[in-house]
């Protein structure tokens, strides 16, 4: 596929955007990388995802495909030749969309409330984050991955958010290692890998952007 | 594959329910429904649904699947000799997946909170809301259908399943609130589509009666003010 013309648009910070990072450099796919200002959004932007004007978008060969996890699904269908995402069974297929599908609904939104929220409902977010964590623990169970012995849909759906995680433990005032070892130790180990290390961005630097968000939202 | 070995835990008035009933019907697949009552659930439903507990559950030779539209992707991949659900251009797929995502996401939503509303502002603003998605709708249906008279081409697919499930609460709700979301002038395609699909072979028998929901809808509001805040 050497003519394939493929651009991401994209903001560093996003674990959205790095789950798109992720899956395509596992595919080897070489891509341009176009880093987006939300405040003041470009035209092609708002041509290639009119309904939702948000990032990540992949643009191929002119066509655009919105939304992180269909990115992904389409990034796995069409290079379909190396490392696949997806098991093959349809009835694992079905538990990986599943347990993606978890940690949207999940994960970004209590993440989200911990860092913009105070008082009773930063405390709820912080539960229902633990939980959401723990419940995703006991589907890895012994496996070094969620895709098994290598790395999958659920792996590149969630450890991305890994980055966030020492934003979520400074702003909230918590530990996620004390209550989700496990998960924290499965994290630990997908860094070691190039792909996901070198498409998963700096925590430090992350809650830095977080801080700033804070600042510009009024929160303190 | 003897009934038994299909079964399908939901309930007659949701359109998540509908999804896979569709699919297995396109498939011909029997299968044993299961119907869950308003108020509780079954120990059935909490086996197999642990983490969200809610309908529907597909359950396969004994294996619970779990989530609408994940359920209709797994019924497409395991019947697979079979009409084909979803397309099979890996950027149709995408496309088919954005828009069901962005009903589930953004567009039933608001659809779903006109009638909790909590005055008549609120009410025209989500009314708008959902006009205002059916127009883009609209514009997906001429991109998607490609002249033909579903979603899917000649027939009926993923995107038609997913949509087309809402069509029963969009038609009650025009019906409660005395208006006309979907019509001839803004959303002529979808109109036609409508009738299509919900007079379809594989979806009729599923396809719930306006008037029947208009009753239920006032059941779930008597249910819904009985339960903590």
């Amino acid at each position: 596929m050497a003519s394939d013309q493929v651009t991401l648009l994209d903001l560093w910070a996003s674990p959205f955007g790095m789950r798109v990072r992720l899956a395509l450099a596992e595919k080897g796919v070489k891509y341009e990388y176009s880093e987006q200002d939300l405040m003041n959004k470009g035209a092609l932007l708002l041509q290639m995802n009119p309904v939702h004007k948000k990032i990540p978008v992949l643009v191929h060969n002119g066509k655009p495909v919105c939304e992180s996890l269909i990115i992904v699904q389409y990034i796995d269908e069409v290079w379909k030749d190396k490392a696949p995402f997806l098991p093959s069974d349809p009835y694992q297929r079905a538990q990986s969309r599943f347990w993606a599908d978890f940690v949207d609904k999940k994960i970004y939104d209590f993440g989200r409330k911990i860092w913009m929220e105070k008082g009773e409902d930063q405390e709820a977010a912080k539960k229902g984050f633990i939980d959401s964590l723990k419940l995703l623990e006991g589907e890895l169970g012994d496996k070094p991955y969620f895709g098994g012995e290598t790395i999958g849909y659920v792996d590149i759906a969630l450890v991305p958010f890994y980055t966030w995680f020492y934003a979520y433990e400074t702003i909230g005032n918590f530990s996620i290692e004390a209550e989700c070892p496990k998960l924290i130790g499965y994290c630990k180990r997908c860094l070691k890998k190039e792909t996901v290390s070198k498409s998963l961005e700096d925590p430090k630097k992350v809650y830095d952007f977080v801080v700033m968000l804070r600042k510009k939202y009024g929160i303190e | 594959m003897a009934k038994s070995d299909v079964k399908l835990i939901g309930a007659w008035a949701s359109p998540f329910v509908m999804r896979p009933r569709i699919a297995l019907n396109i498939k011909s697949v029997e299968y044993e429904f299961l119907e869950e009552i308003l108020g509780s659930k079954s120990q059935l439903l909490l086996e197999s649904n642990p983490v969200h507990k809610k309908i529907p559950v597909l359950i396969h030779g004994g294996k619970p699947i779990c989530e609408s539209l994940v359920i209709v992707e797994y019924i497409d991949e395991v019947w697979s000799p079979g009409p084909a659900i979803l397309p099979s251009d890996p950027h149709d797929r995408a496309l088919a997946r954005f828009w069901a995502a962005y009903l589930d996401e953004k567009w039933f939503p608001a659809m779903r909170n006109i009638v909790t509303a909590k005055d008549e502002e609120a009410r025209k603003a989500l009314m708008d809301q959902v006009g205002e998605g059916l127009v883009l709708l609209e514009g997906a249906f001429s991109k998607c259908s490609k002249g033909k008279g579903f979603f899917g081409g000649d027939q009926i697919g993923y995107l038609d399943i997913a949509f087309g499930s809402f069509l029963g609460w969009l038609r009650a709700l025009e019906k409660m609130n005395g208006v006309k979301l979907m019509d001839e002038t803004k959303t002529p395609g979808l109109l036609k589509w409508a009738d299509s699909f919900s007079s379809h072979p594989a979806v009729k028998d599923v396809f719930p009666e306006t008037e029947k929901l208009v009753e239920f809808a006032k059941v779930l509001a008597k249910f819904k003010a009985t339960l903590p805040k």
